[in-house]
């Protein structure tokens, strides 16, 4: 059973979207669409909306939790996001928008041998306890 | 594996300053309350046992990225938020100090929210600096110091040039340690956190070659794809190198990895020698194949006719435009051509009282101030093929504004600008 560490409060489930290469969520995503934009990122063109994103970690720009913030109030954010490093930036842009708009993204964290698992899965669910079902 | 809800504790179990257990326990109001949680939330994230009182902070928050933005300051201006250390902020993506940097044919929704950001941020209490290079402007942190920054750039600056201390603290956090005035006690805060984890030795190559401005991009980018988020070492960096360079690098190595400090042999505070940062371990020779590779990953135009040059990213300094006017030496850009060079209102007003301002507008530069070089109106207004001397600028645009990169040296734009199409310099990367 993967017991995920829970950085922000809530459950989520969706469909999973593994990304081979660190995502910025500033410059590389475009929260007005939810899609990946980056021409270096591999899975450009991908869209993030409602699913569950598995990826060891973020990269860039400290613009990511503004971003992740808009995405959660325009509705194009991920349900959920998986990964391997603890990310501050996520979990505090899904903090914010969960005082401001009482809705919110899942961000959890796994070791690195969990994600690996975790990206051959098609869907995920993840309980506020942060126990984490994958299909 | 984790207790449940071991964040929804809140400092239960951190040993916390008793204002910020006051904020917490939301005696201060809700501003104050949301901002110490996300403090502590973070401080927990990261397995702090403590907080540690800042000095400084510089703001990313006040750069418009969409309406959760204004919201937020919002939230806290409404709600008693007050700053307890001196803060600067970062560019805005409208210019306040001049109107035609924000037509409103361009997204009039963006624009407007931009422009109600940064007021919003003035009547916080912050200086209002605009710039993505606060290490540009008297009077800011010292070595040692502790601070809070956001802007990837100016956390890799402050870090590695300076020898202050942050972490890359992002949207909100950066405004919730400016308004607590403390921060996590972890990571590069604390001296464990600053060893180098990998050495990327340069010293090999020709010196001419490590003298040029170019160089400092294309090894700042190569350093941040070996490095990732890890703290490299560099060696070969000569002594005297300027400050613009080392801008470089600490802009283009935390847009192609995510480093938020590196050390330079005998050229950064903390690294005299390198057994002073490093114990041994990873070692990376540079060699000209890296070097050809980083260009040609920041390079996505054939050479040819020009649409725009863009330079100031992160915003040009004092001494970089001294060099252009230099390089320019009178001559005007072609005729039609936009060339934008993005600064700070403080460093154009040097700028001005060097007389660099008039002789580069003599010779048809456009100096755009309060703005961010590929999120303002006037630059997402760019298509076509650009040229940029900027690994950072190069690394976002293709994605950002559709445009095609043509990268070159600072010398390389300036030429090119006054063709009008790409010039490449025959005695670059020779060995002379």
């Amino acid at each position: 059973m993967i017991r995920a560490r829970m950085l922000t409060s809530g459950t989520a489930e969706g469909p999973v979207l593994p990304l081979g290469e660190p995502l910025s969520f500033w410059g590389a995503f475009e929260p007005r669409t939810g899609e990946i934009i980056d021409v270096h990122h591999p899975q450009r063109g991908q869209c993030v909306k409602d699913t569950v994103l598995v990826m060891t970690e973020t990269r860039g720009s400290g613009s990511a939790p503004g971003a992740i913030a808009e995405a959660i109030r325009l509705g194009t954010a991920p349900a959920a996001i998986i990964l391997a490093e603890a990310d501050i930036n996520l979990a505090v842009g899904a903090e914010v928008a969960a005082t401001l708009y009482g809705r919110s993204c899942v961000i959890a964290c796994v070791t690195a041998q969990e994600l690996e698992s975790l990206r051959a899965a098609k869907r995920i669910a993840i309980r506020a306890d942060g126990v984490v079902r994958a299909e | 594996m984790w207790d449940d809800g071991v964040l929804g504790l809140c400092g239960a179990v951190m040993d916390l300053p008793e204002q910020t257990r006051a904020q917490l326990a939301g005696d201060h109001g809700p501003a104050m309350q949301l901002a110490a949680r996300l403090v502590v939330k973070a401080a927990e994230i990261m397995g702090a046992e403590r907080l540690i009182p800042i000095s400084f902070a510089h703001l990313d928050a006040c750069f418009y990225t969409g309406r959760a933005h204004v919201d937020f300051v919002r939230f806290l201006t409404g709600n008693g938020a007050a700053l307890s250390v001196e803060t600067w902020t970062n560019n805005g993506v409208v210019s306040l100090a001049d109107p035609s940097l924000r037509p409103r044919e361009e997204d009039p929704e963006m624009v407007a929210g931009a422009a109600e950001l940064m007021h919003l941020y003035k009547r916080l209490g912050t200086r209002p600096t605009w710039t993505c290079a606060p290490y540009q402007l008297p009077g800011g942190p010292k070595l040692g110091d502790h601070i809070a920054v956001g802007e990837s750039n100016a956390v890799s600056y402050y870090n590695s040039v300076v020898g202050a201390r942050t972490n890359k603290y992002g949207d909100y956090l950066d405004v919730a340690c400016a308004l607590t005035g403390f921060a996590p006690d972890a990571g590069l805060h604390r001296d464990e956190g600053r060893r180098a984890e990998l050495h990327i030795d340069a010293s090999a190559l020709p010196e001419s070659w490590r003298r040029e401005d170019i160089f400092a991009h294309l090894t700042g980018h190569h350093a941040g794809r070996l490095a990732g988020r890890r703290v490299p070492v560099i060696s070969g960096l000569l002594s005297g190198t300027p400050a613009f360079a080392l801008k470089a690098i600490s802009s283009a190595a935390a847009s192609s990895g995510g480093v938020e400090l590196w050390h330079a042999v005998g050229v950064t505070p903390e690294a005299p020698v390198l057994d002073a940062v490093f114990g041994g371990g990873e070692t990376y020779r540079v060699t000209a194949e890296d070097l050809t590779r980083a260009h040609r990953d920041l390079s996505t135009a054939r050479d040819g006719p020009l649409d725009a040059v863009a330079l100031g990213t992160p915003h040009f300094g004092l001494g970089e435009f001294e060099a252009l006017v230099r390089l320019f030496d009178g001559r005007r850009v072609k005729a039609g051509l936009p060339m934008l060079v993005s600064t700070s209102r403080g460093v154009r007003a040097m700028a001005r009282a060097k007389g660099f301002l008039a002789a580069l507008e003599a010779s048809g530069v456009e100096v755009p101030v309060d703005v961010c070089t590929y999120h303002s109106p006037r630059v997402r207004g760019l298509r076509g093929r650009v040229m940029t001397n900027a690994a950072k600028w190069a690394y976002y645009a293709p994605g950002m504004l559709g445009v095609e990169v043509a990268f070159g040296s600072l010398k390389e734009c300036v030429e090119s600008a006054i063709r009008g199409a790409v010039w490449r310099d025959p005695a670059l990367w020779t060995n002379a």
